[in-house]
């Protein structure tokens, strides 16, 4: 490891390259709860850089392992094997923007709420939005191909990804995509590298699609007596010929949490569950498409439906939904944050699996999450001091899962794979599909060097929350 | 796990840290020095593996030293993780174990011995008399210093110590409020005391000085000297207690911050915590009270303003929005947001000569968005920021330009009171 170090700290001008031990700590964590020590620090600055540090950990066979500012929630980069993390997040400030073709570039480290600014500047959007936009590194949401509430509408990132510069596991500098939306020319390799989570190749440098800025926004807060009508709801709103930009949905449990710190005018918690409908387009349409939804809605048995009459009502509305991360951690320190998605029709069904298991296991368990799309966000609320607990939260979390997949849901849905649902995997594929992305990767990484241990499941692999000693 | 370690570091409160990294984006020192370690998610991280055996304390040093304690990550931080306790803890622990730095020892010479204070007024003023002043300039006496206290020398304002008596007990009066003046506050922004002190005045409020006041304390607190800031919270609410005014007022956004956190600083005091609380409610910053006040402002000020709040007025203190409630009363003036607001300028106490380069780091970035906005008037609320945006309107030569004043003196101006 020391003459690698060395030869890094030759290799990097601009960059920056440590193995104190307070820079190892500091890189040794992410949002997940996981922890491993990796056993040297780079920030390149360069795509230049990266190609040197990829060569040499060739060299010296040691693994890398990508990271922007860590907020990722499955472990995505987690040096499991220790090597060196490769941290993106000081190179933020490579950005040009091509005005009239309605495109970005971005290096890797640009912040995801900077692009949003940068683009509203233009009168353009950015549309992917992930909670942790004002946080999150554009090379991350790439990596896990990040959504969002406003994904309904719009779409995930890879679907505002035109063209990538990729440096490849062996050192090559490639180009995939260009500044074009069509693009059918050779394999869409755009597209295989969002959402690889840094395992096949390391994205330098992105172009954006950005589309025109809708001019205004409207919400409503619908209110429900009844869980499984409020997913019925969903669908409802869909098939009545408006689709809204969001429909987010929180459970009794999330809105109780956020309502006893924080009394929002009009907003009760007697309702079994609460959806929140954003409407984007122009205002004098808007106007018309919010009547829709309230006649649909108000079809519905045991609805109640607030519009918010101004700016500052609506945001006051949304503040439920952006407070329910925090308010539910007063239930205990440590948070299983899932994101499994089901066929919208399957919404109440899911919704009944929840109860179930919530009851089975007598866990914290809530959920909030992007109705609109099946998006959901189950969390185990726990402490991950208390063995006892966690083990129960271990079996909950892999019936969640199994519940999911039964209704034809997904394991992950914007998240990632990464580390700690990697357990799962045979469960949504079987051994021919394992097989084909495990030929995809040896192919693009024979030596397993790109984030080595995400993915793809070890041999006889189970979901463990608590280690014996 | 380090037995010893784990009494003396906030452990418990560590895992309040969800790591969802929501901090990061108000750091200071993460913003400038995009380094991990140095943003709050990173030393709260540090402190838990000290205490897990992970890390040693001396690798902690770095990223300790070099925050700057403005707590605006707790203001963001969606699980309320009281990251100053921890910080505090940290402080504490890592003072033990090595020697004091020379400038803390400086700081506390200065701050615990009257003399020592008067002896900085009688050089400062005599530095700011026009023969030395040119005497010193020329010869770039000030030149020899390090960087860091000669940029710090060359801002400083003309010392002004002249006591205002106050006191004026036969008059009645509808509200009494006690005043406390701070010593570097009264030191070198006296006026902005005695201004604060006529308008309360001039608005029916009667203001009692309260003789025995002594520093606030900040300082030792944020040194790690416990004991030392204790025994100046008691003098301070002992000498509060001898009167009875219905709230204890301040201009000094740090100070006020110092002054409202001695429960919590007592809170395992028997004796003192009860006291303490009783201290705490009355404690108030000005703009609050003129926030309260049907403030006659009757003079136009037709200027484009800024306003950089003090960290610990906000993060601590909890006051946001009165004094731009103030702000956009007065007449004429235009205030516009400054782009990162919320952020540190880079001040913090003695940070800005501790740890000059990282300081001057924090402070270019505030003077890019200041450039942006191209104001001709900074309003601060704290002495320490007051100096230091004084110091960024210099390093930009922008002195004739923009104008640096407190809160008090905008107010004054605007209510026609000298």
């Amino acid at each position: 490891m020391e003459e690698l170090f060395v030869a890094l700290q030759d290799a990097l001008k601009k960059g920056h390259v440590s193995k104190e031990v307070a820079d190892l700590s500091s890189y040794s964590y992410d949002a997940s709860f996981g922890e491993y020590m990796p056993d040297i620090i780079c920030q390149p600055m360069s795509t230049d850089e990266v190609v040197k540090i990829v060569k040499l950990s060739n060299q010296f066979d040691v693994p890398i392992y990508p990271r922007g500012s860590g907020t990722s929630l499955s472990g995505g980069p987690l040096p499991v094997n220790g090597g060196i993390v490769l941290d993106f997040s000081r190179w933020d400030n490579d950005i040009t923007v091509y005005e009239d073709d309605l495109m970005m570039d971005v290096s890797p480290g640009v912040i995801t709420a900077k692009i949003h600014e940068i683009a509203e500047s233009y009168g353009l959007m950015y549309p992917p939005d992930p909670s942790s936009s004002s946080i999150s590194t554009i090379g991350g949401n790439l990596a896990e191909n990040a959504g969002g509430p406003r994904c309904l509408k719009y779409g995930v990132t890879k679907d505002y990804v035109v063209g990538l510069e990729i440096v490849t596991a062996n050192g090559d500098v490639i180009r995939s995509g260009g500044r074009t939306v069509k693009n059918v020319t050779g394999y869409d390799m755009t597209k295989l590298m969002i959402g690889s989570e840094g395992t096949l190749g390391i994205i330098t440098k992105a172009t954006l699609q950005l589309i025109p800025k809708p001019i205004d926004t409207k919400t409503a807060m619908l209110q429900f007596d009844d869980f499984v009508t409020s997913g019925r709801a969903v669908s409802k709103i869909l098939r009545s010929g408006i689709l809204p930009s969001k429909i987010e949905i929180m459970d009794k449990y999330c809105v109780d949490a956020v309502l006893s710190t924080h009394p929002i005018e009009h907003v009760t918690n007697d309702a079994e569950s609460v959806l929140l409908v954003e409407l984007d387009g122009h205002p004098l349409a808007l106007e018309a498409e919010m009547k829709v939804i309230e006649e649909t809605c108000q079809a519905l048995p045991g609805c109640k439906v607030i519009v918010a009459r101004d700016k500052h009502q609506a945001s006051e509305l949304w503040e439920v939904r952006k407070l329910v991360s925090p308010a539910i951690v007063k239930f205990g320190p440590t948070k299983i944050s899932e994101d499994t998605s089901v066929p919208v029709s399957q919404i109440p069904e899911f919704f009944k699996s929840i109860e179930r298991i919530r009851q089975e296991f007598d866990l914290n368990l809530v959920v909030f999450g992007h109705a609109g799309d099946g998006n959901l966000h189950p969390n185990i609320i726990t402490d991950k001091r208390k063995p006892e607990e966690l083990k129960k939260a271990e079996q909950a979390v892999a019936e969640i899962f199994k519940a999911s997949l039964k209704l034809g849901g997904t394991l992950s849905g914007e998240h990632g794979i990464g580390l700690f649902k990697k357990p799962f995997m045979y469960n949504e594929f079987d051994e021919a599909g394992m097989a084909f992305m495990k030929g995809v990767k040896k192919a693009l990484d024979p030596n397993n060097r790109l984030n080595p241990g995400k993915i793809f499941p070890d041999e006889n692999e189970r979901f463990v929350l608590v280690h014996d000693e | 796990m380090t037995s010893e370690l784990i009494k003396k570091l906030d452990y418990d409160a560590t895992f309040d840290c969800v790591q969802c990294g929501f901090c990061l984006p108000s750091c200071p020192t993460y913003l400038t020095m995009k380094e991990e370690k140095h943003s709050p998610r990173g030393r709260i991280n540090l402190v838990k593996y000290a205490v897990e055996g992970k890390a040693k304390l001396k690798d902690l040093e770095e990223a300790i030293d070099l925050c700057l304690g403005c707590r605006q990550c707790e203001t963001v931080c969606p699980t309320n993780v009281q990251y100053g306790d921890i910080y505090e803890t940290a402080v504490s622990v890592l003072r033990e174990n090595r020697n004091k730095k020379l400038d803390s020892k400086i700081m506390s010479l200065f701050l615990e011995r009257n003399y020592m204070l008067t002896l900085m007024y009688k050089g400062l003023k005599l530095y700011h008399t026009p023969f030395m002043y040119k005497a010193i300039t020329n010869t770039k006496m000030l030149d020899i210093l390090p960087d860091r206290l000669g940029n710090m020398a060359k801002i400083l304002p003309p010392v002004k110590k002249q006591k205002n008596h106050v006191n004026k007990p036969f008059r009645t009066k509808k509200t009494t409020i006690g005043f406390f003046r701070g010593c570097m506050m009264d030191a070198f922004f006296s006026n902005i005391n005695d201004l604060a002190i006529k308008i309360l005045e001039a608005h029916d409020i009667q203001v009692v000085e309260i003789s025995q006041q002594t520093c606030c304390g900040a300082l030792q607190h944020h040194a790690g000297e416990m004991d030392k800031a204790k025994t100046l919270a008691k003098m301070n609410i002992e000498a509060l207690e001898k009167y009875d005014v219905d709230y204890y007022v301040n201009a000094i956004g740090g100070c006020g911050a110092s002054l409202i956190e001695y429960d919590h600083l007592l809170r395992h005091d028997d004796k003192w915590n009860k006291r303490a609380e009783q201290f705490v409610e009355k404690v108030k910053d000005i703009s609050v009270i003129f926030d309260q006040l049907d403030l006659n402002l009757t003079n136009e000020i037709n200027k484009k303003a800024i306003y950089q709040p003090s960290c610990h007025l906000q993060n601590v203190q909890q006051v946001f929005k009165e004094p731009e409630n103030v702000i956009r009363q007065i007449k004429g003036l235009e205030y516009k947001i400054l782009p990162e607001k919320d952020i540190c300028c880079g001040s913090a106490g003695i940070y800005n000569i501790v740890n000059y380069e990282a300081s001057m780091d924090i402070l270019n970035r505030k003077m890019t968005h200041v450039k942006k906005v191209e104001p001709q008037l900074i309003i601060t609320s704290n002495p320490g920021c007051h100096l230091q945006m004084l110091l960024g309107v210099k390093n930009e030569n922008l002195e004739h330009t923009i104008e640096v004043k407190h809160i008090v003196e905008v107010v004054a101006e605007a209510c026609g009171v000298e």
